[in-house]
């Protein structure tokens, strides 16, 4: 008797919780997904919402920002002109990302590569994919355990599907100001556990606000980055009278 | 510096001879100038020379007409005899024939080399980091020295002094070299006839090795020829090609022959390129398509622009392993498993030898005799498992890309007749350090070869690693470069530093997108005048509407905020500096920009995505 329970402990312990297969994820991203975390195998979609608005490079950098400082290797492929400042400031880590700046048209073959051996990839499609093709490569971020984060392209078949339908730029006013953070509106929707359509309210900042880069709103409290003390920049002066002029133009 | 001459001492003939002695190899690595250079341009260097150092050796007077013979033809001439009207390159009994008044005498390379020590200790003893390149010609990298003594021109007379001197007190002891029954007449007994040699001794200062050596042999005697930096290319463009035969002008690679730069000198020749200059005029594909490796060589050269050999350190060609396949193999999995089986053959060969393979090329000869090779690079040792997996990739790739060039004549079936691996870069068994606890390395095993199979398929280049660094706008803050290993110390170094002030430098909310190049762009104010900014950093108006794009693909939007313009300018202490002025807007869609006016045009730098 005592054997048989202990061989059912074991056996429970050894099971994998499908919390435990999730890649982290930066808190204020959390709300977004059914189970708190990026669950691995999963295909997920980023994209513009009905209303257009921009912002869906920034939250693929924010998607992989927790896995990448954690450790996990996640690569980006299609997008040539990655800000890599930008990924910095959200918390990735840029020794565990790797850029494939243009993968032409054997494209499925290198997301299929490299789903085998990372653990999050970002791809950026110009046109819609194959069923078949999208169909191949979910099904092998299912068996690898690895996440397909899309965007740019109507995907078929998504988990999760984020849409940013707001955006709001804070610190540029009429010729004077400049940009130290943003808001974002973005809306969860998908199948099975995340059919349920969630509503989040993201403030990216830069990393020197001291807010981590990345926030939450909602909380009753506005929650976003305060308005009334912008700091203080060292913002670039014009020339001084005395300086060379003939500026080009 | 002295107007260019002619090339003397027979270096303008095409028959592949220098002036002092050939077929001493010198010392590894010296091509490259001194390591860690990088992309930029060659390290300065200091050549001098002795053109008649074989004859000093053999302890005779610049007045006596004498030649050094080596394999019947001529190497060395004393100054009397190349009065005469001796070349270099000439057949031993051709000039005994024409001149029967000449002294004969047989090259002794082991004594050239002794007694050329003593010269280079001379040179040693104020210059660090001197490197012999065969007997009677010495290099070092100049920069500092140069500094220290007051420029090229005085060290180079220093490094003449230097040489002289040592080369006066070599006379009187000589290594007494034994009397050759095969010459007409052999060395003589005579030690301290060393004497009237002052003057012997050619310096060069150029930047990089090649370009130096070709600038020591255009000095004369206590007038040494100093190339100012960056300006190879106008030194070298006078020059006949032919001066590309020169020996010393570059390492004897693994895969060259002697004869090779004679043959790209007589098809340039024949083909009418003449001249460095001519040469350097050239696209470099176009010379690269027509005259291979040696010729883009060539090119790079021309055009003053670095040139490091492709392999750092010959390696014995012996160490290749290769099987051969009868019938040959259609599959790629069959290749792979013998792969394997090689690669363990390899590896134990190496270990034997305590050396690791960190670049290895994996060649494979098709039925058709077609030859098909990558080279492969790792991080610590390249086991057999790897070397099966890569193999297979490889064949697969090429099986893929011929599909897709040939179309329905269906060519991929081109067996594989041949396997060879070949070591290209091996270094010293110090094992791979694994983390304590062990869980990085098979997550760093699997993403290599995940990458490693990208690259595969795309290209080193296609894989890029970034790393952060100091830099005024968003595309300089970030260097790229192709992913090497999944190692720590592998991300790419830094080019600048952070640390430094970088004024001009954008404070705030980074752009998701950088646009390298950056995209045209269009700003206008209310009435639609197209905005521009004064000398004094000022907008002529309030930006209205913004128009990213040209052609069809531009989208206007109208402006609802902005920010700026701030000046940046740059290095304008030299002549490659910058002016331009930023401006932040966001536009009623909700997007916001990085622009910049430069140059009279408007671009749009980065998208806050």
């Amino acid at each position: 008797m005592a054997y048989e329970a202990g061989a059912v402990v074991e056996r429970a312990a050894g099971a994998v919780l499908a919390r435990d297969r999730a890649l982290p994820l930066a808190a204020a991203l959390a709300p977004l997904f059914p189970t708190g975390g990026l669950q691995r195998g999963a295909t997920v979609s980023v994209g513009a919402g009905p209303g257009g608005a921009p912002g869906a490079t920034s939250l693929a950098l924010a998607l992989l920002s927790a896995p990448s400082a954690g450790g996990s290797w996640c690569a980006v492929v299609g997008v040539p002109e990655l800000g890599f400042v930008a990924a910095d400031q959200l918390g990735a880590d840029l020794g565990h990302l790797v850029l494939v700046p243009t993968a032409g048209q054997k494209w499925p073959v290198v997301v299929g590569a490299l789903l085998e051996g990372l653990d999050l990839v970002v791809l950026r499609l110009a046109a819609e994919p194959r069923p078949a093709a999208a169909r191949r490569l979910a099904a092998r971020a299912r068996e690898q355990g690895a996440v397909l984060v899309v965007m740019g392209a109507a995907w078929p078949g998504v988990d999760v599907r984020l849409q940013v339908v707001a955006t709001r730029w804070r610190g540029l006013q009429c010729g004077h100001g400049y940009l130290w953070g943003r808001e974002m509106e973005v809306v969860a929707s998908g199948r099975g556990a995340a059919s349920r359509e969630r509503r989040v309210q993201l403030s990216l900042g830069a990393g020197d606000l001291g807010t981590g880069g990345l926030g939450t709103g909602g909380l009753g409290t506005g929650g976003l980055l305060p308005m009334a003390a912008p700091p203080q920049p060292p913002v670039p002066r014009p020339l001084a009278a005395g300086g060379p002029t003939g500026l080009a133009s | 510096m002295r107007p260019v001459q002619p090339v003397q001492t027979g270096a303008g003939t095409a028959s592949g001879e220098g002036t002092a002695l050939a077929g001493e190899a010198g010392l590894p690595g010296v091509g490259a100038g001194p390591p860690g250079n990088g992309s930029e341009a060659p390290a300065r260097t200091l050549v001098a020379i002795c053109p008649d150092w074989a004859v000093i050796v053999a302890g005779r007077p610049p007045s006596a007409p004498v030649a050094v013979v080596s394999s019947n033809r001529v190497t060395c001439l004393s100054p009397a005899a190349r009065a005469q009207g001796a070349r270099v390159g000439q057949r031993r009994r051709e000039a005994q024939a024409r001149w029967p008044n000449l002294e004969i005498l047989a090259s002794d390379p082991g004594a050239e080399a002794r007694c050329w020590e003593p010269v280079v200790a001379a040179v040693e003893a104020f210059a660090p980091g001197v490197e012999v390149l065969e007997p009677g010609q010495v290099a070092l990298a100049c920069l500092g020295p140069s500094r220290y003594f007051g420029g090229d021109r005085a060290l180079a007379l220093k490094v003449a002094a230097a040489v002289e001197g040592a080369v006066a007190r070599v006379g009187h002891r000589p290594a007494a070299p034994a009397d050759r029954p095969g010459a007409s007449s052999g060395r003589g007994p005579d030690g301290q006839a060393a004497s009237g040699w002052q003057g012997c001794c050619r310096v060069g200062v150029a930047d990089g090795l090649p370009a130096a050596v070709l600038a020591a042999h255009l000095a004369g005697p206590g007038s040494p020829v100093v190339v100012p930096p960056g300006r190879n290319r106008d030194f070298l463009a006078p020059l006949p090609v032919s001066v590309l035969a020169l020996s010393g002008l570059r390492q004897p690679g693994p895969a060259r022959g002697a004869a090779e730069p004679a043959a790209l000198v007589d098809l340039l020749v024949r083909l009418g390129v003449r001249s460095l200059g001519e040469l350097a005029a050239l696209p470099a594909p176009a010379v690269l398509g027509r005259f291979g490796a040696e010729g883009l060589w060539a090119h790079r050269f021309a055009n003053g622009w670095p040139t490091r050999p492709l392999q750092p350190r010959p390696l014995p060609a012996d160490w290749a392993v290769s099987e051969r396949f009868d019938p040959p193999a259609e599959q790629a999995q069959a290749v792979a498993f013998v792969a394997r089986a090689l690669a363990e053959r390899l590896q134990a060969r190496l270990g034997r030898e305590g050396l690791v393979c960190t670049r290895l090329a994996i060649e494979v000869e098709t039925e058709r005799g077609e030859r098909l090779r990558r080279s492969w690079r790792q991080q610590g040792a390249i086991g057999a498992g790897a070397v099966a997996e890569r193999a297979r990739w490889q064949l697969e790739a090429w099986a893929q890309a011929r599909r897709e060039a040939g179309g329905a004549e269906a060519p991929s079936r081109a067996g594989t007749a041949k396997l060879s691996l070949v070591p290209e870069e091996v270094c010293p068994d110090d094992g791979l350090q694994l983390g304590l606890w062990g869980q990085e390395v098979g997550v760093a095993g699997r993403v290599a070869r995940a990458l490693a199979r990208v690259q595969g398929l795309l290209g080193p280049g296609a894989v890029l690693n970034g790393v952060l660094q100091g830099g005024r706008d968003y595309a300089g803050q970030v260097r790229l470069a192709p992913w090497e290993g999944p190692a720590p110390g592998h991300v790419p170094a830094p080019a600048a530093s952070l640390a430094p002030p970088w004024p001009g430098r954008l404070p705030g909310l980074a752009p998701a997108l950088v646009h390298r190049p950056p995209l045209v762009a269009q700003v206008t104010d209310r009435a639609g005048q197209a905005l521009s900014v004064s000398g004094r950093g000022l907008l002529s108006a309030p930006p209205a509407w913004l128009v990213v794009g040209d052609g069809r693909g531009a989208r206007r939007s109208a402006v609802v905020a902005w920010g700026g313009p701030w000046p940046v300018e740059e290095r304008w202490w030299d002549g490659g500096g910058r002016r331009r002025a930023r401006l932040q807007v966001c536009t009623a869609g909700g997007g916001a920009y990085l622009l910049a006016r430069e140059q009279g045009r408007w671009w749009v730098e980065a998208t806050y995505d």
